[in-house]
């Protein structure tokens, strides 16, 4: 299946989540903090920290580690604080 | 820092009321030592929104004592500033102003009456048309029926403020004492508080302050003269950090209603804020269910309707956390602040229900005044402990 | 109807579903997961179907959270959202059931350290499921660091993903010190085989397994670039000197469990030094709430199962089954225990990580609450629990609710840490979805809910 990541065309599987998708690429951060705008990706990996947090169709604070990868989703790193679109 | 073992007032309460009482007290010389039973700041204080209003309060004396504190928070921060430097005084005062909105034809005739009384008495409350709210508050839904601008409303947050001031009780010689808690009072030969018992020790003191909070009651027995102080619970949500959504404190018009009705069903109006670090609160509540703390789903849904009625946009946002609280209820909705006519050297300051973040800095004035003899700048005679509502008979 | 609820299907929470369920009990076993086994079974994602089976009465809820537990009259109503992860169409549904299972589970935990914020430090949790669920190595030379025997199969796993381990720095003393002394206190445990594997398989590709040392510091602008190792006194304390850059592009790091208690403490289950109390049935302080796995102490996948089937049958038997004690699985219980408390007490977490923070280090990720933020707070507004210290701090507010921070802030701050557990709302939910109906499936019948039964052998 396909995927965009920041506009860009990705190959994705069936069963992978939006960080194994990303980190396979070799993309180690998809979101900047909104104090510091620091860069961050994947921490726990498990679903407890909220540090791999991105966008996911519109929708901030989607937990990448957590979602698993739909055909056509439309992925975007997640710049601080956002309201959904 | 070394214990004290007298003290002039011993202070049982920690929170906002009790650390705004010793405060005052402290500024006007006295040696203070406060205490309470749990983590200071931990209880009701902790479990507010920070709410420094003066539009909800239709003119009466709860208004008059709201329209004074309005007046003496940013006094006592800058004073805590000059005193004890910018990290303390760190409180995330914002005077951000309120925006009351009705939603329906319905509420807007209550509103504007309201509002009308307000003005009379001297609080700026201005009278905004749909486009106008929504000029202020641009996430607004667009079912506005009647809004008023208060610029006099303002936020802060209250543990950072509850705790600056205890910080500065330390600083004049003071105490604050956590995890401790007081069982009664010690008398002299005339029948005058003499000191407070605390656990094995005996505090020897001039006066005590009951500032309990929703325990006022409980401590209020425990000392032998009983005041009628009921919790009333409310809980908050609190959304992910986000991005400037809501730029003044917001609420529904009914909220009016809800703060001023005695039912103990549960009640639910809209009150929607942005806090310093991005994140939305989302309140109010109100049951009277005892101190019952269990989770009820149906208080968070109705919570969550409530606030995306007014912003809609909130629809799509993630709550990540709810806490709660118990606001300290009197019968007449009236604070109860004075001298205990039963024991000399008892006082109280407590029974400010959802409003004792507001009314902190002159509730602790207003007791300071009166335990030194200086004239009050607000009449306290409808805060007074003898009053039929408030005072119960002494149980034998 | 007898029904039990089971949240989490790790093995905790598998063992205990079969088990109500053989004794004629429905069961709702409910994970976040796609698939069953939980952390410690991580089955791949990519591959289809599922290697574990359910007895037919057990209904499994795949991809849910729950995101609240409610107290009602004669048991609890579990508040659920189905669906992709924090999607914002998600399919609520409420279940009530007078008894209860909790197997959530533990998940790392990790200690700051200068750089841990960068892209390319991952828990040793994170790096296993990477690993083993999704086929992918968190990086291609990889730092293993922190304590316990789980780092060895962290390890494996990432070099089975193609990874090059290029240290393991265990914080305490060896692992395979112990694994051939067969007098030793954890001789004849039955994961003993399995770690020996696993150093056979570090050896194989000649990683170094270093003792009494730790990744102190990770360095980089963006991303991780490089760690310093340090040598560990007896308390912790980097030896001076003894620092060594290591070149490396990803850090697995875990300094063992912490138990998910959220849900727990939402059914108001008395909670000790940080686990959920039990009795011999696994029965909570809350009556007909049972608990199982690294909610009661952390014990590993075996001790989690045998839990998992003595909470099943008590919770199956609290709600009207016969059912005789499970003699067998309590015994294993027993023994696992014994040998859950030598392996922790082998492997502490001591003191010393405070010194490898500096005064900008970030405490708590979500929120940047640098050490220096933390310790001004603390000693500036002097106070002494945990929602106050959360409230002046800021430490805890973020997203993760203190679940990556809490204990370490409460450690450093010197506050009891159980009140950073306390989660009302469990998984974060959006305001439309919470707005929401759900109808209430199946709810508990007024006349049985009257009785309440205890479960004693």
């Amino acid at each position: 299946m396909r995927v965009r990541f920041d506009g860009v065309e990705v190959e994705a599987q069936e069963g992978q989540t939006v960080a194994g998708v990303l980190l396979a690429k070799g993309i180690r951060s998809w979101r900047t903090t909104r104090g510091g705008d620091r860069p961050r990706g994947l921490f726990c990996g498990i679903g407890v920290c909220f540090d791999c947090l991105v966008s996911v169709n519109g929708v901030p604070d989607v937990r990448a580690c957590q979602r698993v990868v739909a055909e056509g989703d439309e992925i975007r790193t997640q710049a601080g604080a956002e309201l959904p679109s | 820092m070394s214990r004290i073992e007298t003290a002039d007032v011993v202070v049982i309460g920690a929170g906002i009321i009790g650390a705004a009482s010793a405060e005052a007290l402290s500024a006007a010389g006295m040696r203070v030592l406060v205490v309470d039973r749990g983590a200071p700041a931990g209880g009701t204080t902790a479990g507010g929104e920070g709410n420094v209003l003066l539009s909800d309060k239709a003119p009466g004396p709860e208004l008059d004592l709201a329209v004074a504190s309005r007046r003496l928070w940013p006094e006592l921060i800058e004073s805590l500033r000059a005193e004890l430097g910018d990290e303390v005084a760190r409180v995330e005062w914002e005077p951000k102003g309120g925006l009351v909105v009705a939603t329906d034809e319905d509420a807007v005739g209550p509103l504007s009456i309201l509002a009308e009384a307000q003005r009379e008495v001297g609080v700026e409350a201005v009278d905004l048309s749909r486009d106008e709210a929504r000029a202020m508050e641009p996430h607004l839904t667009d079912e506005v029926a009647g809004a008023v601008h208060y610029p006099g409303d303002a936020q802060l947050q209250p543990v950072l403020a509850a705790t600056a001031m205890l910080t500065a009780v330390r600083a004049r010689g003071g105490e604050v004492r956590g995890w401790t808690e007081a069982h009664g009072l010690v008398f002299d030969d005339a029948g005058k508080v003499a000191g407070v018992r605390l656990g094995d020790e005996t505090i020897a003191c001039g006066a005590v302050v009951n500032a309990c909070g929703p325990w006022a009651g409980h401590f209020s027995v425990a000392a032998g003269a009983p005041i009628e102080v009921l919790p009333r619970r409310g809980m908050v949500l609190v959304t992910a950090p986000l991005p400037h959504v809501v730029g003044r404190k917001v609420y529904a018009a009914d909220y009016v209603a809800a703060v001023a009705s005695s039912d103990v069903d549960l009640q639910v109006s809209a009150v929607v804020e942005s806090t310093a670090t991005g994140t939305v609160l989302i309140g109010s509540s109100r049951q009277r269910v005892g101190f019952d703390e269990a989770l009820q789903v149906e208080v968070l849904r109705r919570l969550a309707r409530s606030a995306v009625k007014l912003f809609p946009v909130l629809a799509g946002v993630p709550v990540m956390r709810t806490y709660g609280g118990f606001r300290p209820y009197t019968p007449d909705h009236l604070p109860v602040i004075g001298a205990d006519p039963r024991f000399a050297g008892l006082w109280h300051a407590s029974g400010h229900e959802g409003a004792g973040i507001g009314l902190a800095p002159a509730t602790g004035r207003l007791l300071a005044d009166l335990m030194c003899g200086r004239e009050p700048e607000v009449d306290p005679a409808r805060f007074r402990v003898d009053r039929p509502a408030v005072i119960a008979e002494v149980r034998t | 109807m007898r029904r039990i609820v089971v949240i989490g299907a790790g093995p905790a929470g598998m063992a205990a579903a079969s088990a109500a369920a053989l004794h004629g009990v429905d069961v709702v076993l409910i994970d976040a997961g796609a698939k069953l086994g939980g952390q410690y079974f991580r089955q791949d994602a990519l591959a289809a179907g599922d290697r574990f089976t359910l007895p037919r009465n057990v209904e499994h809820v795949a991809s849910a959270a729950v995101w609240a537990i409610e107290p009602v009259d004669g048991g609890h109503r579990v508040h659920l959202r189905i669906g992709p992860a924090d999607g914002p169409d998600r399919r609520g549904r409420a279940v009530e059931a007078r008894a209860l299972v909790l197997a959530t589970g533990a998940y790392d935990r990790a200690l700051p350290f200068p750089g841990w914020d960068l892209p390319g430090v991952f828990t040793a949790g994170a790096a296993q499921a990477l690993a083993k669920g999704q086929g992918v190595a968190v990086g291609d030379r990889v730092v293993v660091g922190g304590t316990g025997p789980f780092l060895l199969p962290v390890a494996a796993s990432l070099i089975g993903a193609g990874a090059r381990v290029v240290e393991v720095a265990e914080a305490n003393a060896a692992v395979t010190g112990w694994l051939g002394n067969p007098v030793g206190a954890l001789a004849g445990w039955s994961k003993g085989g399995e770690l020996v594997r696993y150093a056979g398989t570090l050896a194989r590709h000649r990683v170094p397994y270093r003792s009494r040392s730790a990744v102190i510091e990770a360095h980089g602008s963006d991303v991780v670039e490089s760690v310093t190792v340090a040598r560990l006194d007896a308390l912790w304390n980097p030896v001076q000197g003894s620092e060594r850059r290591l070149e490396a592009d990803a850090v697995a790091v875990g300094f063992g469990f912490t138990p998910q208690l959220e849900l727990a403490l939402a059914a108001r289950c008395r909670v000790e030094d940080g686990f959920v109390v039990v009795d011999a049935a696994q029965g909570t302080s809350a009556p007909g709430v049972f608990a199982a796995g690294e909610l009661t102490g952390i014990g590993g996948a075996d001790l989690a199962a045998s839990e998992g089937a003595v909470a099943g049958a008590a919770a199956a038997k609290f709600v009207g089954a016969a059912v005789e004690p499970p003699v067998r699985a309590m015994a294993r219980v027993r023994s696992g225990r014994r040998f859950a408390a030598a392996l922790n007490a082998a492997y502490p977490v001591r003191s010393g990580w405070h010194d490898w923070l500096r005064d900008d280090t970030i405490v708590c990720r979500c929120e940047e609450i640098t050490k220096r933020a933390l310790y001004r707070a603390v000693d500036e507004r002097d106070v002494g629990g945990v929602r106050s210290l959360k409230l002046v701090s800021g430490a805890g507010l973020g997203l993760c609710q203190g679940r990556v921070c809490g204990r370490n802030v409460a450690e450093l701050a010197g506050v009891d840490g159980t009140g950073f557990a306390k989660r009302p709302i469990a998984s974060p939910i959006r305001l439309a979805e919470l707005a929401e109906e759900e109808p209430v499936e199946t709810p508990i019948d007024a006349e049985e809910s009257g009785r309440v039964l205890g479960v004693e052998y």
